[in-house]
């Protein structure tokens, strides 16, 4: 870890620098840009789950007040306008490639989810767009829904060129030996997961205003997006053919992003497209009810999960067998996110000598399922969690006892899963033992008793996480099918008075990069946080780089900055060294000054920053003038943060109300640079998990509809819902980065779910409950204390 | 159209505005005062709320028109970045917010809330706060912000 040489520098818990602006009103989201002459966009959403389009009437509300185009998808094709790309795919078990069917912006003859885009109405008011709307008539020939993931294989074909419902079927591990592993079990557990479908709930909806200069012949974007560099690639070569040099994209302050708002969208590129068929500013802001039915979902799986143990209770094999649905369309990480970023978990934190897996991607007629805040380790998690809850249970263990006995041991690392990835360094026992104390799991049994003193059942529940960040090494990528890099990019611009600007390829949309990078640079460098600016979310200003998403702004961004930093050091002391008239290898930099051993002489920072802008007595014929350094940095492995969560619940046989009373967990993401945020983050992420787990379900009926499409349908986690959560950690320092950083975006949400419906099962296994499935709304607990209750009477 | 005249932030505004114009946008829109948020359709997200006649409202549930004469409080109108309400602070120094979209209707159902019980609990903070909507705080800091603002606040 890197000494640190400031109050504010690496491991202090500074203030953020960007908290001033949303406090005070002053944020710049997209809605909040306008530009004169804007035109207002409303898209005319499709009513069916799948339909042919048989026509669409649009001359009256083309003669409507204020209307100025109507585009359909006959228009989109004429253009001949490229759909959203899916950025990574796989080889399915047969060496086939995963079938990717066209995704028009709007569609083309037929529509496949309620909220597919249909017509755009362009008006000189979002009312009068909207009021044209109305006029539109489409006819539409309804065809049979594909809704129930588990018989999607059976449904009607969604895509022309995807036999039998299946974008993809893939494997990872070996069948023979996890099938041995089985057969041979001295104990097998079996288990059926559900995870349900979330919707992502960014509280800022999706926005976009694109306008056109002519005189440039050039495009500016400005949209929602966690990772402006590649909507750029995407709408540019992929979607409107605009030269990547003519296109620039600028995300602004971003409300949340939590994964839905890495993808292109269709309203981004008609907004670009029409701004210069129109020559007009075009804008549009999703309202929720959109942002309910068009952002990407997450989640929505079924695992089929086999546990084999031996006599000594170890664990010798998994199998686990799923179904993923991935709804309508390929989003950019639809792909990736239930195989490659969700099979190779499957080893979790133990010792697991033999794994299998098959996960097959299936179509159906609903919103497009993309990666969400934590996107396919969660799901890996929980049904890995579940199961081990469910093997201590069958063979009569203390879960934490169980969990310990299969840990991958602390002096095992490097170590090797049978599922590809090499963990680098870990200890899973200490945040365990540290949670199991937080939360005093000693004395749990002695509360279990007094809660049933007063008539509620108590519980307390498990998970032991482990999870792979920091996306990811290129080569390892891209031999797995992604379609792009994964480094990311940073420059580092000091200025001649010794302000410095980064400008980062990463985004924050909440993770208080402002600060956080901000003090890996004021710490190298030995100066005030207050002297550096931390540029983001504007592609004519910031190196191309991969965005935020995967926990990997800090692990992959923030080494991108710190090695540009240590170039802007290494040229600083050639030129200090050129002004105290000493060798290079006798000048010191610490503490933000330049001195030569042995002696006092010293250049500060400032003074050197000057001296490379007004070269006057400077190493002309070494170095060129300035001080500016930019870095690209590529990782070797990914990043694996791990840590144990422990939830308590008390529940009232009453109501079936689920109390969530105590939460504790300990993580170990390694160096931390600012645990203030850190410590947010895992707030947020822990919600975000607990709201899956107790409340959250985005619910489709059988034709398809979307019954959760507002905040009256859709439970969202709210202040009286949640505990004050109590956090620690432990840390074993990241072996392959130079900051020994890991990543804390999606630990919460990984994590939390499968304690929290562990602690449940236990509240209720007074009752014989075994199994409970998310969320754990209060009608089916009620319903399984009831049927549970039922059951022991009759015996 | 209707005229609408009303006292925002304390000054005298009007504006003729469509009849169906929602408080929030004439807010947003007509008065350009973007520190108001929408975040959804249903009065539920809370990320709109500003003070009329000092309750806490959600203004994409008002009509401009109702607005008639009143005094309208946004976010922009309680603080400034070189003089933050000790709510604001309080939101600050406790990490009360991340990705700051909610954050002002936050602070303004803080503030309502602090204004109407000086001394709220945690439970009071957390029930209190329901009518808002945080996807990225887990409410943690946002709860201890609201007990640390009460303090400084000092009602």
């Amino acid at each position: 870890m890197p000494e640190g040489s400031t109050k504010d520098g690496i491991g202090a818990s500074v203030r953020r620098k960007e908290d001033k602006r949303f406090l005070t009103g002053s944020g710049r989201y997209t809605a909040d840009i306008s530009r004169h002459g804007q035109l207002h966009v409303h898209f005319i959403r499709s009513d069916h789950a799948h339909a042919n389009i048989k026509s669409i009437k649009t001359d009256d509300a083309a003669k409507a007040d204020g209307v100025v185009a109507i585009y359909t998808g006959e228009d989109v094709a004429a253009d001949g306008i490229g759909g959203p790309i899916c950025g990574w795919v796989v080889t399915n078990r047969d060496g086939s490639p995963t079938n990717e069917p066209p995704h028009p912006i709007l569609a083309n003859g037929t529509v496949r989810y309620v909220g597919d885009h249909v017509v755009a109405v362009i008006a000189e008011t979002l009312q009068q767009a909207r009021d044209a709307a109305e006029l539109v008539e489409i006819d539409y020939e309804v065809l049979a829904p594909v809704v129930d993931l588990a018989s999607a294989s059976e449904g009607v074909q969604i895509h022309e060129n995807v036999p039998n419902n299946m974008y993809f079927d893939f494997e990872l591990g070996d069948e023979a030996a996890a099938e041995a592993a089985l057969a041979n079990a001295s104990t097998l557990v079996e288990l059926e997961v559900r995870n349900n479908r979330l919707i992502p709930n960014a509280i800022e909806p999706r926005a976009a205003l694109a306008e056109y200069d002519p005189a440039e012949e050039a495009y500016t974007l400005f949209t929602t997006s966690q990772n402006p560099h590649l909507t750029r690639l995407v709408i540019g070569a992929f979607m409107l053919n605009i030269p990547e040099s003519k296109l620039r994209i600028v995300a602004p302050d971003v409300g949340g992003g939590f994964g839905s708002k890495i993808y292109v969208y269709p309203e981004e590129a008609v907004c670009t497209w029409a701004s210069k068929k129109l020559q007009r500013p075009i804008k549009w802001t999703a309202d929720r009810t959109e942002a309910f039915l068009s952002d990407a979902h997450g989640r929505d799986h079924i695992n089929k999960v086999k546990l084999a143990l031996d006599e000594n209770n170890r664990i010798t094999g998994l199998r686990v067998d799923s179904l993923a649905n991935i709804g309508a369309y390929l989003g950019a990480f639809s792909v990736v996110t239930p195989t490659i970023l969700h099979t190779p978990l499957m080893s979790g934190c133990y010792k697991i000598p033999a794994i299998y897996t098959n996960i097959k991607g299936m179509a159906t007629t609903t919103a497009r399922v993309d990666a969400y805040r934590g996107a396919g380790r969660p799901e890996a998690t929980y049904l890995l969690e579940r199961v081990m809850d469910a093997a201590a249970r069958q063979v009569g263990m203390d879960p934490a006892e169980f969990r310990r006995i299969n840990f991958i041991p602390k002096d095992a690392f490097p170590y090797q899963t049978p599922v590809a990835l090499q963990y680098d360094i870990g200890d899973y026992e200490a945040p365990l033992d540290k949670a199991l104390e937080m939360i005093d799991y000693k004395g749990f049994e002695a509360r279990r008793a007094e809660a049933a003193k007063r008539g509620k059942y108590r519980g307390i529940g498990l998970s032991s996480y482990i999870e792979a960040c920091g996306i990811a090494p290129s080569a390892v990528a891209g031999a797995l099918g992604s379609r792009v890099g994964l480094y990311e990019s940073a420059t580092v611009r000091v200025d001649p008075t010794g302000t410095i600007n980064v400008m980062t390829g990463t985004h924050s949309h909440g993770q208080g990069h402002d600060t956080t990078f901000a003090q890996i640079v004021a710490d190298k460098l030995g100066v005030d946080v207050g002297q550096v600016q931390i540029i983001h979310g504007d592609s004519d200003k910031t190196p191309f780089g991969m965005g935020s998403y995967g926990s990997r702004s800090l692990a992959v961004g923030g080494s991108a900055i710190a090695k540009a930093v240590d170039k802007v050091i290494d040229k600083a002391k050639i030129i200090a060294a050129h002004l105290m008239e000493a060798a290079d290898s006798d000048v010191v930099f610490a503490d933000g000054k330049f001195t030569v051993a042995g002696t006092d002489t010293e250049k500060g920072f400032g003074e050197i920053a000057l001296a490379a802008y007004v070269p006057h007595n400077y190493p002309h014929d070494r170095l060129e003038p300035g001080l500016e350094e930019t870095a690209f940095y590529d990782p070797l492995n990914f990043t694996y943060p791990s840590g144990t969560h422990i939830a308590e619940v008390e529940i009232d046989p009453a109501t079936g109300v689920v109390q969530l009373v105590d939460w504790a967990c300990c993580d170990d993401f390694g160096n931390l640079i600012n645990p203030m945020i850190v410590e947010g983050q895992v707030h947020g992420g822990i919600a975000q998990g607990v709201g899956q787990a107790l409340m959250e379900n985005a619910a489709y009926d059988e034709n398809g509809q979307l019954i959760t499409a507002s905040y009256m349908d859709y439970c969202m986690p709210r202040a009286d819902d949640l505990p004050d959560f109590k956090v620690d950690y432990t840390v074993t320092a990241c072996t392959h980065n130079d900051l020994g950083v890991k990543g804390c975006g999606e630990a919460g949400a990984i994590a939390s779910p499968p304690a929290l419906i562990n602690a449940v099962i236990d509240a209720l296994s007074p009752l014989g409950v075994t199994d409970m499935s998310m969320p754990a709304s209060p009608e089916k607990v009620w319903r399984a204390i009831n049927e549970a209750g039922k059951a022991q009477a009759a015996e | 159209m209707t005229n609408v005249n009303l006292t925002l932030n304390g000054k005298a505004v009007s504006a003729d505005v469509p009849d169906n114009t929602l408080l929030v946008s004439f807010i947003r829109e007509t008065m350009t005062l973007t520190g108001t948020h929408v975040g959804c359709d249903t009065s539920q997200c809370g990320a709109c709320v500003v003070h009329v006649n000092g309750e806490s409202v959600k203004s994409c549930t008002m009509l401009a028109v109702a607005a008639e004469g009143a005094e309208v409080t946004t976010i922009e109108g309680i603080g400034s970045a070189e003089s933050l309400h000790p709510m604001q602070q309080a939101f600050h120094e406790n990490h009360g917010l991340q990705c700051g979209f909610c954050t002002p209707g936050m602070v303004m159902s803080a503030i309502e809330l602090v204004e109407k019980n000086p001394n709220p609990s945690e439970q009071d903070v957390r029930e209190g706060l329901e009518g808002n909507i945080c996807r990225c705080t887990g409410y943690h800091n946002i709860v201890k912000s609201v007990q640390a603002g009460a303090q400084k606040m000092g009602v």
